[in-house]
């Protein structure tokens, strides 16, 4: 009775399906693109079954294609998602979120002595260990981790 | 070819192990024969956003015995950024006057920025807690030069080696060579893992001990370095370690006869003073060296060699 109602709201015409959340970090996503602050109509679900993680996370949204910006946000706080593009209801693109080795503009640096918290610098990343995550300051050089990792 | 023509020296692993043997062989030459006025017409500008009297009088020294020019500050006050000037501003402007910027500053990165923005190259005299190449480079030249070689060597640090970070970046630049390590510090003050890791890595040996008198004798360079009462979270735990660290001419009794002892200074009181007119004391020839490096970078980064 209830999966034939969530099916029903989760149908988009054209948009962006983003599955396999692990359900834990659902809401970071939301935050990280900013979610809250559009129009476009949006349908999210959490703690649903999942035989790959026990409980998933999905969001749909309608009309919108994320940039490859966003795409490595996501893919750093949620690297086992799966990005499906849609367009006239059908799938016609699925990507499995890869890490890149480098990253701009997207992660603060820990590091409250670095450049980038003082001046007007766009921070800048090497990803040395992705699981688990550590990054190391382009500028600073010091490493920033999982535990500390704040998406701008 | 020179490839460290207008190449800034920011952070040691800029540097390849061919690059950096190049500036110890040049420091050698000019040590040996000193080249005279190879500066001349030439300005470098000194900012020291942060005060080092030490390292700002080396690179005073090393511009103005090859005839250079030098302007700049020597503390952040005496300057405009006491008006909030950004450092992007002051570096734009800067690098108008000068063929070449020597800075120090607290914040650390800082270098690595202002040689994105600046047209003329950068070097890094110190960025927080980060880098200070130059340091570096001196350190691999006095150890070269008493030791004939950088390879092969059992190389001691003692005292603050979490966070010293002038053994960070030597310890980084003697993972080129057949180094073995021997790390001697307070529990709380272990050399962090991240460094460690390097050494894995490369598949060099490193050991850990809480006092040296015992294993002194197999030294060939014994690296000293301050450990701070503000370090401790406990004063009580300062209070039983601090005279572990400090070095006395009766620990050098029954050491090899090519052991120096180095130390980036200011010393406080880790070494004994009696130590000085030991022969295997080096930390003021250290300092000395550092003049004949820094002329070598500076006259290889302006291509005049």
């Amino acid at each position: 009775m209830g999966e034939t109602k969530q099916l029903s709201v989760s149908a988009i015409k054209n948009g962006t399906v983003i599955d396999h959340i692990p359900a834990d970090t659902l809401f970071s996503v939301i935050n990280i693109l900013g979610l809250e602050n559009i129009s476009n109509q949006i349908t999210f679900g959490t703690n649903l079954e999942s035989k790959k993680f026990g409980k998933k996370g999905i969001i749909k949204v309608a009309g919108i294609y994320f940039s490859e910006k966003e795409i490595n946000k996501i893919a750093l706080v949620a690297p086992a998602a799966r990005l499906n593009i849609i367009r006239d209801y059908e799938v016609v693109e699925k990507h499995q979120l890869t890490i890149p080795d480098e990253v701009a503009g997207i992660v603060k640096c820990f590091n409250p002595a670095c450049i980038t918290n003082h001046e007007p610098v766009t921070t800048r990343f090497r990803i040395i260990s992705k699981d688990p995550l550590r990054l190391k300051c382009h500028y600073c050089e010091k490493i920033t981790d999982e535990e500390h990792l704040t998406i701008i | 070819m020179n490839s460290l023509k207008n190449k800034s020296l920011v952070s040691i692993n800029d540097f390849s192990p061919r690059e950096i043997e190049s500036i110890l062989e040049t420091a050698a030459r000019f040590e040996e024969d000193p080249p005279g006025r190879l500066l001349s017409g030439r300005v470098i500008a000194a900012l020291f956003f942060e005060p080092s009297t030490r390292t700002r009088l080396s690179f005073e020294s090393a511009v103005k015995r090859l005839d250079g020019q030098i302007i700049g500050f020597a503390e952040a006050g005496s300057s405009s950024v006491s008006k909030g000037e950004s450092l992007k501003d002051t570096i734009r402007t800067v690098s108008n006057y000068s063929d070449l910027i020597v800075m120090r500053h607290s914040i650390e990165g800082s270098a690595r920025y202002a040689s994105e923005i600046s047209p003329v190259p950068i070097i890094n005299a110190g960025d927080g807690a980060n880098q200070h190449p130059t340091q570096t480079l001196l350190d691999l030249y006095s150890i070269k030069k008493t030791q004939g070689t950088l390879d092969g060597l059992n190389i001691f640090m003692v005292g603050d080696l979490k966070y010293g970070r002038t053994v960070h970046s030597l310890l980084i630049a003697l993972s080129n060579y057949k180094t073995t390590f021997n790390f001697i510090s307070p529990a709380e003050l272990r050399m962090p893992d991240e460094y460690k890791i390097i050494l894995d890595k490369k598949g060099l040996k490193y050991y850990e001990h809480d006092d040296f008198t015992e294993i002194i004798s197999r030294a060939d360079i014994v690296y000293m370095t301050r450990v701070q009462r503000e370090r401790f979270s406990d004063p009580l735990e300062y209070e039983k370690v601090k005279n572990i660290y400090v070095l006395r001419n009766e620990m050098l009794e029954n050491t090899k006869e090519n052991l120096r002892i180095l130390h980036p200074l200011p010393r406080v009181n880790e070494i004994e003073p009696e130590v000085d007119e030991n022969p295997k004391a080096y930390y003021f020839e250290q300092a000395l060296n550092g003049v004949f490096v820094r002329q070598a970078i500076i006259t290889s980064i302006l291509d005049l060699i």
